[in-house]
């Protein structure tokens, strides 16, 4: 068994947030998936206060390596989530985190307040890349602003705060530091980084919410340096992800300062990805031990 | 080969797909490192025929970096399936309209092998219109007239509608499928589109493939991929 932040878990291999449906992958592959399910703990999509209908179409394009998305957080808000995904996720055979996004640190303390009582909830995640309406940055881009969200929602909870940092930032270490500051019990990193591509026809940007977030692959090597940065500043653990498609690079995760790695693209190309990577990733340990 | 398809057989001893249902397909090697570097994610294929035995066929074109891969595949290859996946056509009759453009006629066939049904097909010219030979008996439209009807496949089916209307079953280009929703609008039939859209995991979690319908997007996956005309706007 694993500890973070005081939540047992299975194994090092979770999902990153947004890109793996435990309820719409179990209405696909039948009850298996709840039995065997390939993560050791399963964290949400992004849930907002209010319902959202997501970008227009076209939503993704493939690039080298990766893929761009532009989903644009679809989802029933708050009160749906409470009332009907809750239950349906605690029926998940790992621990549940509940990952948030507010445009401001108010909005945010409204999600986090109510996800606070539910026992269901072992963690909550704050997804930082909402841009700030008054600078235009992202919420999370500035460790000022994320030290003035955390003074606000830190007291709003007992449970583990995981800050998931974003990497469109000039300097991802200074906000690392600015969250341990206040009072997050965790980093994830990193977020997609913005990306675009343009129309054949020349018409302009293809994906309909205009730019989105590359991930897959082509980010991988960023991932490590933002990780392994973020790791030698603070002392609070680090969820790695950014490109992980095999037990190898989970493996260089760990070793740059990760304490669970997060599979994100790669859980879209293979459904049991987690499972795959988690039992490589003991198998490079146990490797070593010889 | 079929002109200019690839039929690609395969096998999948574990479930049997229902007739528009599709598959997730990638080549176990050499899947990325084409033309820009890819493929990289998997590519939604609908499922031509389905057999008794587990073995399943799909119609490609090659027409991008990872339709171009699962053409070239040589037999004893190695190919990754997740399938069978998403919302099928509901079970019809022969008084069934099936009415495909293009690569789309795949998903019509295994309509019209499971409860029969009237093929209507359209295609650029004539090397696409061999697609049309494994089907029992159609109609072809030709945009160059080197096959069949000089036209539009939605000249037969205007033909047929004033004929003998029936439900209709149909899969093709985006300009196609409208038509058809307009004239089944117009003829006051149902109709069920089958619809193509570019998706990351098949399976309902990147939500990438969503379409526009009376009740707000939906995944075209998971929801679909065939949808009752009506509800799509």
């Amino acid at each position: 068994m694993i500890e973070f932040c005081g939540i047992e878990l299975r194994h090092r291999v979770i999902n990153a947030s947004g890109c793996f449906d435990a309820l719409a992958a179990g209405r696909v592959f039948g009850d298996r998936l709840f039995e065997e399910f390939p993560f050791a703990a399963y964290v949400s999509k992004t849930i907002t206060l209010h319902a959202r209908d997501g970008n227009p179409p076209p939503r993704l394009w493939e690039s080298a390596a990766g893929m761009i998305n532009s989903i644009g957080l679809p989802n029933r808000g708050l009160d749906a989530y409470l009332e009907h995904d809750i239950p349906a996720l605690a029926r998940l055979p790992v621990p549940l985190v509940t990952n948030v996004m507010g445009s401001t640190a108010e909005e945010v303390g409204e999600l986090v307040a109510p996800l606070a009582e539910r026992p269901e909830v072992a963690a909550i995640e704050l997804n930082v890349s909402c841009p700030n309406v008054a600078t235009g940055l992202d919420l999370g881009a500035d460790p000022r602003g994320l030290e003035a969200l955390l003074a606000h929602v830190r007291p709003l909870t007992a449970k583990p705060l995981i800050v998931k940092l974003t990497p469109n930032t000039a300097d991802v270490a200074a906000c690392a530091a600015s969250a341990e500051a206040g009072g997050a019990d965790a980093v994830s990193l990193i977020n997609t980084l913005r990306a675009a591509a343009l129309a054949a026809d020349g018409s302009g940007l293809w994906l309909g919410g205009g730019s989105g977030g590359l991930s897959g692959p082509a980010i991988r090597t960023i991932a490590l340096a933002q990780v392994w940065r973020v790791a030698a500043r603070v002392a609070i653990p680090v969820v790695g992800m950014g490109g992980v498609s095999c037990g190898r690079d989970a493996r260089e995760l760990i070793d740059a300062g990760a304490a669970l790695v997060a599979i994100g693209t790669e859980s879209f190309r293979d459904p049991a990805a987690g499972s795959r990577i988690a039992r490589e990733l003991e198998g490079s340990f146990t490797q070593i031990a010889r | 080969m079929l002109g200019r398809y690839v039929v690609l057989v395969t096998a999948d001893p574990l479930a049997r797909a229902l007739p528009g249902q599709f598959y997730m397909l990638a080549a176990a090697e050499r899947w990325g490192g084409g033309e820009g570097e890819r493929p990289f994610l998997a590519r939604a294929v609908s499922v031509m025929r389905a057999h008794d035995d587990g073995v399943v066929e799909f119609l490609l074109e090659d027409v991008g970096p990872g339709t171009k891969r699962l053409c070239e595949l040589q037999a004893g290859e190695d190919l990754t399936l997740v399938g069978p996946l998403g919302n099928g056509f509901s079970a019809s009759g022969p008084d069934t309209l099936l009415v495909g453009g293009g690569i789309g006629i795949a998903p019509l066939l295994a309509v019209q092998d499971a409860w029969g049904g009237l093929a209507l097909l359209g295609f650029r010219d004539a090397e696409h219109a061999a697609g049309a030979q494994s089907f029992a008996g159609a109609a072809v439209a030709t945009d160059d007239g080197s096959v069949g009807h000089h036209g539009l496949v939605t000249d037969l089916l205007d033909r047929e509608l004033e004929r003998a209307p029936g439900p209709i079953r149909a899969c093709g280009p985006p300009a196609l499928l409208d038509a058809v929703r307009d004239r089944a609008g117009a003829h006051g039939v149902s109709a069920e589109l089958a619809l193509e859209a570019p998706m990351a995991c098949g399976f309902g979690a990147c939500y990438g493939c969503v379409v526009a319908t009376v009740d707000g997007y939906k995944r075209v996956c998971v929801d679909g991929p065939v949808f009752e005309a009506a509800v799509l706007v």
